[in-house]
């Protein structure tokens, strides 16, 4: 565990030596935002919608007391989505769908020699393929948890509005209601960061891929897990280290 | 030319390759030769350095690659080209980016001089109107072309080869082998192949290393491969019925 902790750091280390040229990772981290950002939008955009429109129902439903006024419902949501929902359900996702891509695409790389190609063309492998992988992440991460948070916000705002539950006026007064601007920076904190442990995890899993076809899948399965982990215990670090001290 | 000295290496407790010391010479194809399992391809990847020997030295042109730094690496490293056994292209690239891949990371050229080196390259390895497939799209021979193309583009002084014709049919294979030779002698430069084809052997071996257990047992040229007297080599050669058919002619 510890060699494998000492190991990861070597890899992050490695990726800032013996670099090639800006315009090279210029358009190598285009062509990463475009596949992580676009390529992900739709699905961020679906679960999220989603996510908020039973966070919604669900808190509607245990709101039973005549005296708590209805736009608690929003506020409620609004707070559960911006904290916790759409940055860290979202990296969750984020880590099964681009984790696995990653490790999955750099794994395939090692096992055809593609990448001990790169390294005798005196390219240095982990900077030029990892590097942009993990800026990309976290210039679009963030963007992502954006969009996540306005379409579960609206996902609410949708079902309640269809359904009954609130009504339009009193969800957006709740939005609004004693809104602390530091939430979002916290949660954009926390995105930059899960998006900075689940590509560098999944690339470094991903890298050191070993053997056949098999070890690739085996090596993507342990890029999700151990960054769904990783999330976890950043997500309470974090919590812990911001909003307590606040 | 490339000379290495006292290569060793162990992985775990196996020890792999046992001092293994040779010059490789210029402007001609050096094979390294022996079964399946022997330890060439590490020799190989230790030579490049894509494995680090545990012990053991390896000089291009007199410079100590493993004595020197990453600067010195590097630029070693960018006068080398290899083709991988299984052609090591970058699946989401199309030929041409494939070969240019190289002139586009390490050199300053032009998009036009980039594009002509690439053709000129591509027409070498006898491939033309292949340039917007993608590597799925084209045969094993035509990767393994494509892979010589993209290692030749940038002019290096050290080509590698890792067993070129495996999986391949013989005249494809043929074809390999004149091109690997053509080009090592056409550019000079210091070319090792990794086979343990027999017909590689005695189309192209003018220096033959032939390595049997992690040990380099013999060291000669096509020529007196037949009677070089060391039984392990006699087996590995006779192997092939047609050439054992030959025996005692």
């Amino acid at each position: 565990m510890i060699k494998e902790i000492g190991k990861y750091f070597i890899f992050l280390g490695q990726m800032l030596v013996n670099r090639e040229t800006f315009k090279t990772y210029y358009k190598l981290v285009l062509e990463e935002c475009i596949a992580i950002g676009i390529g992900s939008v739709f699905l961020v955009a679906l679960v999220a919608t989603f996510m908020g429109a039973v966070t919604t129902v669900q808190t509607a439903y245990n709101m039973v007391s005549p005296l708590v006024p209805d736009y608690v419902i929003s506020q409620v949501v609004r707070e559960m989505v911006i904290l916790e929902l759409a940055p860290t359900i979202m990296a969750l996702i984020f880590a099964g769908k681009i984790g696995s891509s990653m490790a999955s695409g750099l794994g395939t790389m090692r096992i055809t020699e593609q990448i001990d190609a790169l390294e005798v063309m005196g390219i240095n492998s982990i900077s030029y393929l990892v590097m942009p992988k993990i800026i990309a992440s976290v210039l679009m991460y963030p963007l992502l948890v954006i969009v996540a948070g306005v379409c579960a916000l609206g996902g609410g705002y949708i079902v309640g509005a269809l359904v009954g539950f609130i009504t339009p006026e009193d969800y957006i007064y709740g939005i609004r209601a004693s809104f602390n601007e530091f939430t979002i920076t916290f949660a954009l904190i926390k995105a930059a960061v899960f998006a900075f442990l689940v590509s560098s995890i999944s690339s470094y899993k991903g890298y050191y891929t070993q053997g056949g076809s098999l070890e690739v899948g085996i090596a993507s399965t342990q890029a999700v897990t151990t960054s769904v982990i990783a999330i976890l215990l950043a997500d309470y670090s974090l919590a812990q280290i911001l909003l307590t001290n606040d | 030319m490339i000379k290495i000295q006292s290569i060793t290496k162990s992985f775990d407790d196996k020890l792999v390759l046992n001092d293994i010391s040779g010059v490789f010479e210029k402007g001609k194809p050096n094979l390294i030769i022996g079964a399946s399992g022997t330890g060439k391809s590490v020799l190989l990847k230790c030579i490049v350095g894509l494995v680090k020997p545990d012990i053991g030295q390896v000089f291009y042109d007199g410079r100590d690659f493993y004595a020197g730094d990453n600067e010195l690496k590097t630029e070693i490293r960018r006068e080398m080209g290899m083709l991988f056994q299984g052609g090591a292209l970058f699946d989401s690239k199309n030929v041409l980016d494939n070969v240019k891949f190289p002139l586009d990371v390490l050199t300053s050229m032009k998009p036009d001089e980039k594009l002509d080196r690439v053709n000129f390259c591509l027409q070498r390895v006898g491939l033309e109107n292949v340039n917007h497939k993608m590597p799925s799209e084209i045969s094993g021979g035509m990767k393994k072309r494509v892979g010589i193309a993209r290692a030749i583009v940038n002019n290096p002084n050290y080509l590698f080869c890792d067993e070129p014709n495996s999986g391949l049919d013989p005249q494809t294979s043929m074809l390999i082998d004149e091109l690997i030779q053509d080009i090592s002698e056409d550019f000079d430069i210091t070319t090792i192949v990794v086979t343990h084809d027999m017909n590689s052997v005695m189309g192209i071996g003018e220096k033959i290393m032939f390595i049997y257990k992690g040990e380099r047992l013999w060291e000669g040229t096509k020529n007196d491969i037949t009677h070089s007297g060391v039984k392990e080599l006699d087996d590995f050669v006779f192997a092939n019925k047609v050439m054992n058919s030959l025996r005692g002619k």
